[in-house]
Formats: structure tokens, sequence, C-alpha cells
């Protein structure tokens, strides 16, 4: 996994409350290799039926080109499980993702993908759209050591991380690896459980 | 004495493998359920150059890409193809149980778990696939999980995890006839919002809820994530024990008789403290049907459009004036009488033999107006539909009857709408395009759907049934 330490770079808002992981990738995408699905970002919601780029979608303005981070609304990337929601932002450019609340399983699954996903006060992501609204093309810096988060309008708001999480993300750290390190412990609670629940 | 403690807090506990001082639990996984998405897991797991820790705990089936008309898997999508042969090749090398095409006990992986007793109390089950939260329903604490951490519980068994917040709903009173756990879900998520239970594991409790059979408790927790749930769940109670008992995979003999004396001390004990409570009136509760594009815009079938005037602010307006156009809808016209083109009567929430059997007794001596179809959950409870004729019934009605998957719900097999039909859906996500581009979908209850089936418009089904 890529590790993630700090990232400056153009940040692009959608406004949308429970953007669900259905818009982020389509699910006629899913069954394709990796490579072929990343033109299936936002496929359906930045594009009409006819391929053309739909009017006022954020993500359609060259003004936002280059973003990697975007900056979202309540309940962001909520719904189907898909880790293909993350994989397809990260093969478009995006590292970090900004809201005052995530779908549970994506906010997993952008750890497993070395991006980081950050919960700020609601009123003050509203504003940070705003901004960004105001002056497409302008940046957010992210320091995930200092868990700082600075806005295109230069104030800074910390917010809260996993140590765990935050750790494994700044060395780019192989959880599967990392686990296997704690065999004598799995291998203790198999014995017990065949003990106690010899049923399963 | 310890405090008492929720059904949620004892499972964990029990499953901890280790506990880190910064808070993160590795927890071990009982129970891991595997589709025919899940083989690029499989693959980042061979490249690793291993194999699954406890392939006896794993089982599959291919729900997402098989055909409903026909059961053969040399399906025209080259990659629709590699997935259902893939899931074939990966169970066999890596010696996972699996209900294949062809098996009676093929079908979607929600309805298949539990019918076939794998999914079972006090016990951790994880599936990549959000709609885990199904296995809740009988004690267990089940969530849906991503690829990557589909490959880490293939590596190890295990996950990391940080302990979730719990919540307790509460739905006390009697429902009206006709009244099913769908609508209590619809109910709950209307009320508390489709982020209402974000970071939360759910508990459903009360009278309302200890009065449905499994089925019912199978489709309330299903949609437990359509409210921003980790994973919903209900005590097991004598419901729970007769639905397991003789299932194939359930305990036997004396096991049987250990697992009993188990599960019984799996319900959440007397005192306990959750960090959130909600309740709800049964009584209060009517048929629900969704006008929108998010579970959480939901109303009483004789409830009117809402107004995006009378949003409670500029954000949820904008958002609500998105969703009637997408929906194609205006405030004010009244849900009972809009005018449907499609049905699907199937998916994880609502294809096991009650929703069948609801949906056939509104369809009986009928006939559709529109297109419905009706996808049987898994072999067997076709199987079982067919001995009581209701195959029959909605093949007289004009329903069609087809093969098990998960088909129109989330449409990758080709089951899908056409742009600008409106479908009334015994799904779980009425999402933009979730059942094909520009298509929109109402959630309802089967037998909500199959009225709406034989009348060509939304209606309250007491109307048809008395």
């Amino acid at each position: 996994m890529d590790a993630f330490t700090t990232l400056k770079a153009v940040a692009v808002p959608i406004d949308q409350a429970n953007v669900d992981t259905d818009q982020i990738i389509p699910a006629r995408f899913l069954g394709r290799t990796r490579d072929r699905q990343v033109e299936g970002f936002f496929h359906d919601f930045r594009l009409d039926p006819n391929g053309r780029p739909r009017e006022g979608v954020t993500l359609n303005n060259p003004a936002y080109k280059g973003a990697k981070i975007i900056v979202g609304n309540t309940n962001f990337a909520c719904g189907s499980s898909r880790e293909n929601a993350v994989t397809t932002m990260v093969d478009n450019g995006f590292r970090s993702f900004i809201a005052p609340s995530f779908g549970d399983i994506f906010f997993n699954n952008c750890f497993q993908n070395g991006c980081l996903p950050i919960r700020l006060p609601a009123d003050r992501v509203a504003r940070i759209r705003v901004i960004l609204h105001e002056l497409p093309g302008a940046e957010i810096a992210i320091d995930l050591a200092k868990q700082t988060v600075t806005g295109p309008d230069g104030k800074t708001d910390s917010f809260e991380v996993d140590p765990f999480r935050k750790e494994m993300l700044l060395k780019g750290a192989d959880e599967v690896k990392i686990t296997l390190g704690y065999e004598a412990d799995i291998k203790r609670f198999e014995d017990r459980q065949k003990q106690e629940m010899p049923w399963l | 004495m310890t405090a008492p403690r929720t059904m949620f807090e004892k499972i964990w506990q029990r499953h901890v493998v280790v506990d880190r001082p910064d808070g993160y639990t590795l927890l071990y996984i009982d129970r891991h359920l595997m589709h025919d998405g899940s083989s690029p897991a499989y693959a980042r797991l061979k490249a690793r150059g291993m194999g699954l820790r406890r392939a006896d705990r794993a089982a599959a089936t291919p729900d997402h890409y098989v055909k409903t008309d026909h059961r053969s898997k040399d399906v025209p999508d080259a990659d629709h193809r590699r997935l259902l042969n893939d899931i074939t090749k990966n169970c066999n090398e890596a010696g996972v149980t699996l209900f294949d095409l062809g098996d009676v006990r093929q079908g979607i992986i929600h309805v298949v778990g539990p019918e076939q007793g794998l999914s079972q109390p006090g016990t951790t089950l994880v599936c990549g696939d959000s709609h885990t939260s199904t296995h809740g329903a009988l004690g267990a604490l089940a969530f849906g999980i991503g690829s990557s951490e589909v490959t880490h519980v293939m590596a190890t068994q295990c996950l990391w995890q940080r302990k979730p917040k719990s919540m307790r709903i509460t739905v006390d009173g009697t429902l009206h006839p006709h009244i099913t756990g769908k609508d209590i879900i619809l109910a709950i998520i209307g009320k508390i919002g489709a982020a209402g239970a974000v970071g939360h594991v759910m508990e459903y409790a009360g009278s309302a809820i200890r009065g449905l059979s499994m089925e019912g408790r199978l489709t309330l927790c299903n949609m437990s994530i359509e409210a921003g749930g980790r994973a919903g769940m209900v005590a097991p109670d004598d419901t729970t024990f007769q639905y397991l008992n003789g299932k194939p995979f359930a305990p036997k003999g004396a096991n049987w008789d250990k697992a009993m004396a188990f599960w019984k001390t799996v319900p959440t004990e007397d005192g306990a403290t959750f960090d959130t409570e909600v309740t709800l009136n049964a009584a209060e509760i009517a048929p629900m049907v969704t006008w929108g594009t998010s579970p959480e815009d939901v109303l009483s079938i004789n409830g009117r459009v809402p107004d995006p005037a009378s949003a409670p602010n500029p954000g949820k307006q904008e958002n609500m004036k998105r969703a009637l156009e997408y929906m194609d809808l205006k405030p004010g016209t009244p849900m009972d009488g809009i005018a449907v083109d499609k049905v699907f009567i199937g998916s994880c929430t609502n294809s096991r033999i009650e929703d069948l059997r609801a949906a056939a007794a509104v369809a009986k001596g009928r006939k559709a107006k529109i297109p419905a179809w009706v996808v049987a959950g898994s072999g067997l409870v076709k199987q079982q539909a067919e001995a009581e004729g209701l195959d029959k019934i909605f093949r007289e009605a004009g329903f069609d009857w087809r093969e098990p998957g998960c088909s129109m719900c989330i449409g990758v097999n080709g089951d899908t709408g056409v742009a600008g039909q409106r479908i009334a859906s015994t799904s779980n996500r009425n999402f933009v395009g979730r059942q094909g581009v520009g298509v929109r979908t109402h959630l309802v209850s089967p037998a909500m759907a199959a009225a709406a089936a034989v009348t060509g418009h939304f209606t309250d089904v007491r109307k048809l049934l008395g």
C-alpha cells in the first residue's frame, strides 16, 4: 500500500448529502478488471445518458483539474461495500476525502488503499465547499502526522484519526503482514473456541 | 458483579483476539460468506502465495452475475463469464463449500446463509457485501466489508476493528394486518435518516420485533445498512431456535444442546445501556413507499409527495428538488394512485418464502396490468414456493417466475429497467440509476409490490385484502 504523509492539492466540492457508492461507480462497471473501471468514476453523475457532461457538476469543471481531494457532505459514500468506489477514485488521482460523516464501510476501505478520509464539523465542511465554489482550483493542505487540514482560506483545523490507522498510513504498512505477526494469539483463540464452541 | 451487557458487547468481547492499547481490536471472524464478486480478493491472496486460513469456515454461492432466465454460466459478457467460472475454480482449489449454479441450494448469499444454518447466534460473520447485516436477524454480529478486508479474512480469519457504538431501536405495540418487516425498517429509516445509525451496531427490540417471523427479522436487519448502521441484530429466541433446528449446517445432537445453552446467554441483559435509544410505536406504521432517491425519502402510502419548500434547510431543499426531478414527481401528489411501469419482487431483502406467500395472496385471482417479476431468493425457496403452488398463482396472474439471483436489485447481470421507467421494487436501494440508468425505483413490501402489479399503480394493499 502507498504511504500517506502530506498532501497539498486542488480540492473539488460535491454538495449533495448521502452520495452513495453507486454514484461513485455504477454497478455495471464492477465486473471489469480494475484498469477498465477507471472510466466508471462518477460516470452517470458526470455524464447524461448521451455521454455529454452534465451542467453544474463540479467534477466536469476544468478549473478543478488535477484535484486530489473531494470535499463532500453528510454520509459521503454510503451504501454498497464496493471497494471499487475507493480504487476508481484513486485511479482518477484522489487520495483524500473530507466530509462531516462517511459510510462506515467506505471509511474502512479508504485505509486499505492509502487514502485518508477526514471528518470535520458540518459547518466547517460547508464553509470549505462554499470557498471552493468561489475559488475553483484552490488548494487544501493535509498533514497526517500533525493531523491538520489547512483550508483554502488559510484556516487550519485538526482532525481525529485512529492511531492504528494513522501509523499504517504513514508507513504504507501491509496489514495482512502485521496481523500474521499475531499468529500465536490467533492460534490460542482458535484452540479455546474449539473447546467452547465445538459445533462451529 | 459486572455491569449488564448488550448482546453486541458480549459477542464482541467473546471474539477479541488482541486488544491494542490504542483502541483497535483484532476480532475473530467465525463465518465468512463469499459470492461471485469475491474473486479479486482471492486473486490477491494467491498473489501472496497464501490460501484460506479457515476454508472450513467459508461458504460461497454465485448470485450477483447469474442470469435469472437460465442456469448456464455461459453468459454473453466475458467479464461476467470469468467471474462465474472463477468462483467454481477458486472454491474447488481452496476447499470452500460452494452452492453452485445447478445446485438447488444456490441463491442470494444472504438468503442461503440463514437457510443453510451457516448464520448462527453469538457468532461473528462477514461477507464482501453491505447487506451482510441481514444475518444479524439470528443474533449474530454480521457486517459487510470491502474486498481488501475479504483478503485479510481469508488470510488471517480476523479483522482489525474499532468498536462501534450501540443503538437500540424499540418497536412496541401491535402492527396492523399486512404491515411487514419491510414497512418497519422503512419507517425506522424515515425517522432516523440514512445516516442515522452511522458508526453504530443496531439492536431491534420490543414486542413488535419479537412477534416477527425469522423472514421478517431478516428483512429488518438487511436494511440496517440503509440507516447507516454497521450491523443490525435481533436477540435469539424460540423463533430463532425453531428456525435453525434441522438446518444442514446447524449443530446436531449433543452439540445442539451445547449450542442452545450458549445461545440463551446471547441476548442483551436487563439494565444494559446503549449509546443511542430510538422508539417507534408499531400501531402508527402504515404500508411504506419511498418517493425519492435515498431510503430515508419514505412515507406512508396514504401520504403525499413532499414539497421541497417545507425542507428544514437549503441543502435539504436542494436534495429534495433534485430527487423529485429525477423521480418525475410533483409535490402534493397522493402516493396512492401514482402509475407504475414494472414490478420487481426479489432481492436479499424480500425473496424468502414468506415474502412470496404475501405477494401471491395479493396476486391470487387477479391479473397483472404491468410486467411483474418474481425472483426467488434461492433454489430451495423456489422449490418450496412451487410445492405450495405459488408459482402457479403468479403465472396465472401474468407474473414472470424466474431463477434465483440478485437480479434487478443491482442489475449487474443485465436485469435492469429502461430509462424513465417507474419500478415498484421489494429491494433495498432507490439510489439514482440503481436499477438502470434513468430508472425510478420505489421501495415497498412484497404485498405492496404485488398490489402495484395488479392495479398498475401504487395503492394501499389493505384495500385489496380487506
